[in-house]
């Protein structure tokens, strides 16, 4: 499938996965990649922190939005830009009549009893102001760098939750439309990321099926983050010195025998339990991602899009 | 505290920090086993709805209360799987003035939402279950494995959240009202509780108001019980151990956790690196050199191999290192990358070797 294709499919890809599968990584790899071919990109991240301006080599972004890459010949810009829950309820009540209260209420407390009354709602305001964002057209494509861990179901399942619980009011209205751009494949799809290994590859499949069973969200293909590429003609040799480099030699070879069988079994169960096309990612080694790494990886990615057989 | 075993020695509560995909729940359930093997009586409370642990444990399936694990060890093992909801209810039914009260809570929806998907509901039920266990006096020591929060002093945080909910304005017009005083406030009340109906829906805010009315009386309960968890937090007996993996990000977050938690006037006891990868003592400038004069294709190929891991593995104690700057008096376990996924106590007793082996 050509990148191009590939990134025109969607005006938003939400990126998710469990922690320490790479999943901001991929999320910034992913917006490097739309930008080189010629979108113009947000990045979103839910989090308050932010862990992906450091990748672009750029300084940690507030909730204002800031520019990451630069338009230029042939490439789209990058733009980042975090949305936390907590401000996007503030938002929204104080842009449905409750200024002068707002603040009053956030130090009183009663955004949390908004907040528990109503559960999802601060999701569901995230996925309200992507919406937004997406209505007005800000970017060509946004990326959203997902909640982690088992909160991304959460994440997802919000609007449909939150329609059920406010059955009236505004918000059930608010609710109703993220939920008609996030079943919209035309309008949204999923990430999910993981790495080649037995618990994240489960938690992976339970969650893709509960995903498209349960928030009846499109899942586009997964990404496999921390590839090794098999070494060719790799043997352990034989070393009695433990002193030796030899020794270290053995050490070595016999580890990565041992990773790459794991990961060969883990990438072959995925594919027989998950009927989605993989995008494999290599292990970075040993280095903290920098704008240099991010174009390699976002090379890496392209290339992958383009094995992608074309949709039906 | 010299080694592990030392802080479990000790220790009567332990808590198990840190952000998710770490190994926490392997962590704290081969904490578990080593203290078991040391002749203690040892409960673990985990909170992982993944079947691995009850599955390691040779058990079909945990419930909200301990169950027994046998095996070659002195002491006792046991392990529970958090049931948010059963464990609200429990605190609801023992705070409640009567059955009648218990029942108006528990059928409210407002309170099904709280005790299902109110964010903190599972630290704070966490902490209880801790509590109740801590209470019963019959565990030598109880190990808690905290659910996977990005900000892992929610942990912490979590005795305070209902006592906050309860000093809320809404809850102190609606139960003031419901006595006959306060009338200019109970007006002000009926406005905002007006605008919120018009926003998040009428059905909504009537469920509020009929779980706060249907609270009354309970509150001092709630209050004294947060109060006593906070307190047991910060005993000298009670450990926190942080468990982390070598990864830049997860690194990241364990030394932004333990500036937070030494700003609350707490100690991390340990800290357990899980995932570390084979240390050799070959340098990464050294191993190129190798691979730049390697012939034939075998030992190229090894040469690569060990090329590959200096590199990575280098970096990854350098930064384990620079975490130890950040708590120079925890304890620091290093447990490597293991080939397989722990499945059964096996497993679970070889990492605790590896815990407690630990100088």
């Amino acid at each position: 499938m050509h990148p191009k294709d590939f990134f025109a499919s969607s005006r938003v890809l939400i990126v998710a996965g469990k922690g320490g599968v790479g999943k901001t990584v991929t999320a910034a790899a992913m917006a490097t990649a739309a930008s080189r071919t010629g979108r113009s990109v947000l990045l979103v991240e839910v989090a308050g922190r932010s862990a992906s301006a450091p990748m672009f080599g750029t300084d940690a972004q507030g909730y204002e939005q800031h520019t990451a890459v630069h338009e230029a010949e042939g490439r789209g810009s990058v733009e980042l830009r975090s949305i936390t829950p907590d401000q996007a309820l503030v938002e929204w009540l104080s842009g449905h009549g409750f200024n002068r209260l707002v603040s009053r209420m956030a130090k009183s407390g009663l955004l949390e009893v908004v907040a528990t009354a109503t559960p999802g709602i601060k999701d569901l305001l995230v996925l309200g102001r992507i919406k937004a964002l997406e209505q007005e057209g800000v970017a060509d494509l946004i990326i959203v760098d997902a909640p982690a861990a088992g909160h991304a179901l959460g994440f997802l399942r919000s609007p449909a939750g939150v329609r059920d619980t406010a059955r009236t009011g505004t918000i059930h209205r608010q609710a109703v439309e993220a939920l008609e751009m996030i079943s919209d494949p035309s309008r949204c799809q999923v990430i999910l990321a993981t790495i080649p290994e037995e618990t994240p590859i489960n938690e992976l499949i339970e969650t893709s099926y509960a995903i498209e069973d349960e928030a009846g969200v499109k899942l586009g293909p997964v990404v496999v983050n921390g590839i090794l590429p098999d070494i060719a003609d790799l043997a352990v040799p034989e070393a009695h010195d433990p002193t030796s480099e030899l020794h270290d030699l053995q050490t070595a070879a016999a580890f990565r025998l041992g990773r790459q069988q794991l990961q060969a079994s883990q990438l072959e169960r995925l594919a027989a339990e998950l009927p989605l096309a993989q995008l494999r990612m290599p292990q970075l080694f040993g280095t903290q991602i920098t704008p240099h790494e991010l174009d390699t990886l976002a090379t890496t990615l392209l290339a992958e899009i383009d094995r992608l057989p074309e949709p039906r | 505290m010299n080694s592990y075993a030392d802080l479990l020695a000790r220790s009567k509560v332990v808590i198990c920090c840190g952000t998710g995909g770490v190994g926490k729940t392997t962590t704290s359930a081969a904490t578990a086993v080593a203290a078991a093997r040391a002749g203690r009586r040892a409960v673990v409370v985990t909170i992982d709805p993944a079947k691995r642990l009850a599955d390691a444990l040779g058990l079909d399936a945990l419930d909200n209360s301990p169950t027994v694990i046998d095996g070659p060890w002195d002491g006792t093992l046991a392990a529970l799987m958090l049931d948010t909801k059963s464990t609200f209810d429990e605190v609801v039914r023992r705070h409640a003035t009567d059955d009648k009260q218990a029942e108006r809570i528990l059928s409210n929806r407002f309170y099904r939402n709280i005790s299902g998907t109110l964010s903190g509901t599972q630290d704070y039920m966490a902490v209880e279950k801790l509590a109740e266990l801590y209470d019963s006096d019959e565990w030598d020591v109880v190990i808690v494995d905290t659910p996977p929060t990005r900000d892992a002093l929610a942990f912490l945080e979590a005795p305070k959240l209902l006592a906050r909910l309860l000093d809320n304005p809404i809850y102190k017009i609606v139960t003031a009202s419901n006595r006959g005083v306060l009338r200019a406030a109970n007006k002000a009340a009926q406005t905002v509780l007006r605008q919120l109906a018009r926003v998040v829906g009428a059905n909504v805010v009537d469920e509020a108001v009929a779980f706060f009315q249907a609270f009354e009386g309970m509150e001092e309960g709630f209050r004294s019980r947060a109060m006593a968890t906070l307190e047991l937090m910060s005993d000298d007996r009670t450990a926190f151990v942080l468990v982390a993996s070598p990864r830049g990000d997860t690194l990241l977050e364990a030394r932004y956790f333990l500036e937070r938690i030494r700003n609350a006037d707490l100690d991390v006891a340990a800290v357990v690196i899980n995932r570390m990868l084979p240390s050799v003592s070959t340098s990464a400038e050294r191993a190129a050199q190798l691979l730049n004069e390697a012939e034939g294709a075998t030992n190229r190929a090894a040469a690569q191999a060990l090329a590959d891991l200096t590199a990575a593995s280098t970096d990854d104690h350098a930064r384990v290192d620079e975490l130890r700057e950040v708590a120079p008096d925890a304890l620091m376990v290093r447990v490597p990358l293991l080939a397989d996924d722990v499945h059964d106590l096996d497993g679970l007793a070889d990492i605790a070797d590896r815990l407690t082996s630990t100088a």
